[in-house]
């Protein structure tokens, strides 16, 4: 019989980015906010001791700072003719854990979709006709840019984003991304310091007539104090970026741009160790009026509130909705149900350049540091007379040259032995590398459910995600790889290696953790399971906040649109949701 | 040192006093409001292995991993050896704890047979997987060389270690297990060994980094960013201090 | 003895001056209560709530700060007015009982009546908690009150804090720092009963080293400018130095808290006080520490405190940073060995933390680092011994 806890006015399940985001915001509207969090406190003074962070092993390999799959599995497979089975170690993508979430080791890449994103059917019907999208299940998010761009801004001023804009209010800026979406300002620091072979890219793409501009990066250019007061430090290129958290307060994160502010309100509490089962419904399931979690002893509690934000990452937000029994379960065979419908990841390819005249120091770097371009991004070049939707960004950063895992040699050496030892000191500090991080359209046939036989520790169902690269995708992957071929040629390497995208998503090897959709925004109920501020249509005072939210997952890393979603939803809940409470939109 | 009676203090001095968090009478996890926990020694720093003796392998069994790690990596004016940069330690060690026993996996049932594609579906930890993999590589080197993997000639052993590598030979494992993951295996193993901080039990006096120009532990590089095509100038050093 | 003449006397005369140096008086006498008490920092000891239970541990055993409520049964919600007045400024509790000077009464002493007063006022508006506390736990036979009465006589001698001749911000900044502010129950030496020496050179607490606050250039604050200590108490850093452990708590519990005008007033008075003789300058015959130290701060320090030791808008400087710069190593070891977490104000929220390195660094890294910090960028300071890292890292293990 669980023990009924004081009412709040929001609970708040997860404190990760999102969560505190929007712990944040509520509580500086005067809610009470209690926020439960499955993982352990976690902060940079007690636990990301910069004489211990620098842990290859430990941290890249071991993956101490990450999920257990212990505590929460998936199970997976390509498509329905498969039978589903736990990833029983996490290998493709890498969920967090924990206060402050992946957000505690993510890279810092700060991206903003474009207003061509958030209209994407819209847009690309109109430009290449229906026929070109058909098989896509395409949707517009329901928000347009000019509604959601203060949001952007937001966020990347609470995160102090290193960058520079390419166009302000209209106005094309050099050195910047002309192909981006109008924004109202610049980034509140400038970009970080160049490595050789970041500015040896922009120099290259340049002379192609492309247009390089340094990544947008929430590792810091210098200290910073953002608007909360809180202060940043510099980031000093210690190259143990993703995977690890920052020893010296220079990457954003909820610890290092909100937690200490938040913390000290009277208004708020936060109950770590503490997992929330499922969120309660009346019993027409027309409204939420708790959460059961259980404490670190099993101990069961319910947890009543006014407003329940789902902030749990991705992947989580969807299941804790089925388990709950918010909206409906989607079936790919009919098209009906709303919860686990466009489900997508991210569509990657590269290439690497191995020199012998040219020395880099691999070691030396940032998740963010890095050259790029937005040349084959989206929709911003022509697609008339190309066989798919959607693009890349092309890049070429240095985060790391860590040797467990990064030590480049040239393809076909072997792997061990006395020619792998020489491959590698050859290959080590000569090789420069382009990452293509594309597009990952939606296809009726990829969606996440229940499954039918795994359990957890406490016995639900694990999440299934049943995934493989569109058609779409790998077409327009091949075109990537066949533009690095271009791209890589002035360089005059003494080896490139471009890599090809393989149909059947392999669950092993890593690949990227831009885990969206399932729980998508939208303008129709009967094809989105949030509202364009992110209410469920379901279940009014349910918000669910996060990459779920996305309809289809752009060429860009996730975080700063994830921000931006973050921000927009709680300015809703505090402007709008409780002067009166009720669905915000009619559904 | 003078212990008798000194001044009178104004706190009791448990560092910041009012940093400890508020634990709530409730629920038990920890409940936290109104300021950021902190107390002195936060932390949980690595142990540093004992390079002494052998906790997880018999001694056929280290003398089996000594004998394939030196093998991977011998020695040469690169680097020393394998087991000599201590990799056989270092994989004891990891298979003695939380990686040996494969703690952060989810293990439920029931164990299939997968594709490639959904990795790992073997029930056996690593720790189970060395044990079985070692057994059987002698058990084929006795059966093929009449001798323990151990005794063969520097050449045979990379004839058998490639013939795992290349799925030619077929050790008696278990379903769910191939030769192949088990040579990978231990691939990755030593290669961690090789260079993972030293106070893991390999990368002994940070050769494996010396071998490369990793400079270990370092934090700070704002001095060489903007450095065009001029290699670092300094060398490792490791977590515990270690310079070289 | 006379003494309750001379005090009377001084009490009156102070507070005739006091009268004529108030500031704009705040509206009501609770909210002027209020504010003597952020003044005082009772919370300091008595806690957030007031309600005690704040742990003293002291040479002579361990003393627990009373609940100070208005609860009839548990706090002071029988006391009268005088009888508060009276354990505020002679340490005296109802029926005789005499009150320890961790109880900080010879500087509340300084305080004229009406301030002592407006306190009262503000004390029984406070929430009253029912909250038992058991106040003396000190050893025989320090748990004798009645030997206060001995101390009292050879020790509680308050002298004048007013000077005429200085200016009224001068004597508002004395009554602070002397008065409820009480900066040298933890900056002034003490002598072996606990009663003070000289004023604000510094002195060792138990763990800490509560640092010279005269205007001596080096240790003290004579680097200082009156900007600069006006920043440091409202937000617990500037561009020399970032507050944490005690000084971080006053900083939270009290001085952030104050009004600018008597930051500024502390300031003023502060840059007045007589410099102190030093930290006895810098090290010699070092060269050997220097050059293992310069090297072990570039693998363990340089990513955070620069290596030209300024530091950044976040961590603070070790170049010219008068707390590294103490006679005494207690703070700068300490902190190197268990952490330190930075003061977090509403001005400046953020709270960084040191991390521990007692864990990666010997006795005697720890020894050269510091020195090397104590004697580089201009700073001077006496050396550090492998075996004070030794004592101070196994009185912390001991009492954490």
């Amino acid at each position: 019989m669980a023990r009924v806890l004081p009412k709040r006015d929001a609970v708040i399940i997860g404190l990760g980015w999102t969560g505190s985001i929007l712990a944040q915001q509520l509580t500086d509207a005067g809610l009470n906010v209690v926020a439960l969090e499955r993982g352990p406190w976690r902060d940079t003074a007690t636990d990301f001791n910069i004489a211990y962070m620098q842990d290859e092993l430990r941290y890249a390999i071991r993956k101490d700072l990450f999920l257990k799959p212990s505590v929460e599995a998936m199970t997976m497979r390509n498509n329905a003719g498969q039978t589903a089975l736990p990833m029983r170690d996490y290998g493709s993508f890498l969920p967090g854990d924990g206060v402050g979430g992946a957000g505690v080791h993510w890279n810092g890449q700060t991206w903003r979709f474009w207003d061509s994103d958030f209209s994407i059917k819209t847009h690309l019907t109109q430009r290449y006709g229906a026929a070109k999208i058909r098989g896509l299940q395409l949707q517009d998010w329901g928000v347009t840019w000019d509604e959601i761009e203060h949001s952007f801004d937001q966020y990347e001023y609470i995160c102090g984003t290193s960058g520079k804009a390419g166009n302000i209010k209209g106005q094309i800026q050099p050195g910047g991304n002309p192909f981006e979406s109008p924004r109202s300002r610049d980034y509140p620091n400038p970009p970080l310091r160049m490595p050789y072979a970041s500015t040896l890219f922009a120099e290259k793409m340049r002379e192609l007539g492309h247009h390089p501009f340094p990544l947008p990066s929430s590792n810091l250019s210098r200290a910073y104090v953002n608007p909360l007061g809180i202060r940043m430090g510099e980031c000093t290129f210690c190259g143990f970026c993703e995977r690890f958290a920052c020893g010296n307060y220079s990457k954003a994160s909820a610890q290092t741009t909100i937690l200490p502010v938040l913390m000290k309100k009277p208004n708020f509490e936060l109950r770590t160790d503490s997992e929330v089962l499922k969120v309660n419904l009346t019993p027409d399931g027309k409204m939420a009026r708790s959460v059961t979690f259980l404490d670190a002893q099993g101990v069961e509690y319910e947890q009543p509130a006014d407003v329940v934000a789902v902030c749990a990452y991705a992947l989580m937000n969807v299941r804790m909705m089925l388990l709950s029994k918010i909206g409906t379960q989607y079936d790919p065979v009919t098209g009906k149900g709303t919860v686990g419908r466009n489900y997508c990841y991210q569509t990657s390819a590269g290439a690497r350049l191995m020199f012998d005249d040219k020395h880099f120091n691999p070691f030396i770097g940032a998740g963010a540091l890095g050259q790029t371009i937005d040349d084959f991004q989206g929709d911003g070049f022509d697609h008339s007379k190309l066989d798919f939707v959607g693009g890349a960004g092309i890049s070429c950063t240095v985060s790391n040259g860590r040797p467990i895992s990064n030590r480049p040699t040239v393809p076909g050496s072997p792997r061990w032995g006395a020619k792998w030892k020489q491959a590698t000191v050859d290959g080590y500090q000569n090789s420069m590398g382009f990452g293509s991080q594309g597009s990952s359209y939606p296809v009726r046939e990829n969606y996440l459910d229940l499954d039918p036989t795994y359990t957890d520790r406490h016995g639900r169902p694990l999440l299934r995600i049943t995934f493989d690269f569109p058609d779409n995708d790998v077409r327009m992957s091949h075109y990537m790889s066949e533009q690095l071929e271009k791209l890589t040629k002035p360089f005059n390497a003494k080896y490139t290696a471009v890599a090809r995208l393989q149909k059947g998503w392999n669950s092993v090897p890593y690949q990227s953790t831009h885990n969206t959709g399932g729980a998508i925004m939208g303008t129709d109920p009967t094809t989105s399971a949030v509202n364009k501020y992110l209410q469920s249509w379901d279940v009014p005072n349910v918000f669910v906040v996060g990459a779920s939210a996305f309809a289809h997952n752009a060429g860009m890393n996730p975080t700063g649109t994830v921000g931006a979603l973050a921000y927009w939803a709680a300015e809703a809940i505090t402007t709008k949701y409780i002067k009166s409470p009720g669905a915000l939109v009619p559904a | 040192m003078d212990n008798s009676l000194r001044g009178v203090t104004r706190r009791h001095l448990l560092a910041s006093a009012a940093a400890l968090p508020i634990l709530a009478a409730t629920a038990d996890g920890r409940t936290i409001s109104g300021n950021l926990p902190w107390s002195p020694f936060a932390g949980a720093p690595p142990r540093p292995v004992n390079p002494l003796g052998w906790y997880f392998f018999t001694p056929v069994e280290a003398a089996t991993v000594e004998a394939i790690v030196e093998r991977l990596i011998p020695a040469d004016q690169l680097s020393p050896s394998g087991k000599e940069c201590g990799c056989a330690i270092f994989i004891d060690r990891q298979l003695a704890g939380a990686f040996g026993q494969a703690s952060r996996l989810y293990t439920k049932g029931p164990f299939r047979q997968g594709l490639p594609t959904q990795g790992y579906q073997g029930d056996l930890a690593p720790a189970g997987r060395y044990r079985l993999g070692l057994q059987a590589l002698n058990e084929y080197t006795n059966t093929t060389y009449k001798k323990d993997f151990r005794a063969l000639s520097a050449e045979q052993q990379d004839e058998v270690l490639a013939g795992m590598d290349g799925s030619k030979i077929k050790l008696n494992l278990k379903p769910g297990f191939s030769t192949k993951e088990f040579f990978e295996l231990v691939l990755q193993n030593t290669m961690e060994g090789f260079f993972a901080d030293p106070l893991y039990g390999g990368n002994k006096n940070m050769a494996g980094w010396k071998m490369i120009g990793f400079p270990g532990a370092r934090y700070d590089y704002r001095d060489h960013i903007d450095k065009r095509n001029v290699p670092y100038p300094r060398g490792p050093v490791s977590i515990y201090g270690m310079e070289g | 003895m006379g003494r309750s003449g001379f005090r009377r006397r001084s009490g009156f005369f102070w507070a005739a001056v006091f009268v004529a140096l108030s500031v704009p008086a705040l509206a009501a006498t609770t909210d002027a209560g209020k504010y003597q008490v952020i003044l005082g920092d009772c919370e300091g000891c008595h806690g957030k709530d007031l309600a005690g239970g704040v742990v003293l541990e002291t040479p002579f055993g361990r003393m627990v700060a009373p609940n100070i409520t208005p609860d009839k049964e548990t706090g002071i919600g029988n006391y009268t007015a005088q009888e508060f007045n009276l354990a505020m400024k002679r340490g005296v509790a109802p029926g005789g009982k005499r009150l320890y000077p961790a109880m900080p009464y010879p500087y509340y002493a300084h305080m004229p009546d009406s301030d002592v007063s407006a306190m009262w006022d503000y004390l029984r508006t406070v929430k009253p908690v029912k909250n038992r506390v058991n106040v003396n736990q000190l050893r025989f036979p320090f748990n004798l009150r009645v030997l206060m009465r001995g101390w009292n006589a050879l020790f509680f001698r308050p002298q004048p804090i007013a000077d005429a001749s200085k200016s009224a911000e001068w004597n508002r900044g004395s009554y602070l720092v002397n008065g409820p502010g009480h900066c040298g129950a933890c900056h002034a030496p003490k002598n072996a009963f606990g009663a003070d020496k000289r004023a604000l050179t510094g002195t060792s607490l138990q763990g800490w080293f509560a640092p010279d606050l005269t205007s001596e250039h080096h240790a003290g604050l004579g680097s200082w400018s009156r900007v600069d200590m006006v920043e440091y108490l409202e937000t617990g850093r500037n561009a020399h130095s970032l507050a944490s452990g005690p000084m971080a708590e006053a900083v939270e519990n009290s001085t952030s808290r104050m009004t600018m005008a008597d930051l500024d007033a502390m300031a003023v008075y502060l840059k007045d006080v007589p410099p102190s003789k030093g930290n006895g300058g810098g090290a010699s015959g070092i060269d050997a520490q220097m050059k293992a130290g310069a090297r072990a701060y570039e693998l363990s320090c340089v990513a955070c405190h620069g290596r030209d030791g300024k530091g950044s808008a976040l961590f603070p400087p070790l170049a010219g940073n008068a707390a590294v710069r103490q006679v005494r190593a207690d703070t700068v070891v300490r902190t190197v060995l268990a952490g330190a977490k930075a003061v977090a104000t509403p001005k400046a929220p953020t709270g960084p933390g040191m991390p521990s390195f007692g864990w990666r660094l010997t006795d005697e890294q720890v020894a050269n680092i510091l020195t090397y910090v104590r004697n580089n960028w201009g700073n001077q300071a006496p050396a550090i011994s492998p075996e004070t890292v030794k004592r101070i890292r196994s009185e912390l293990h001991s009492s954490s």
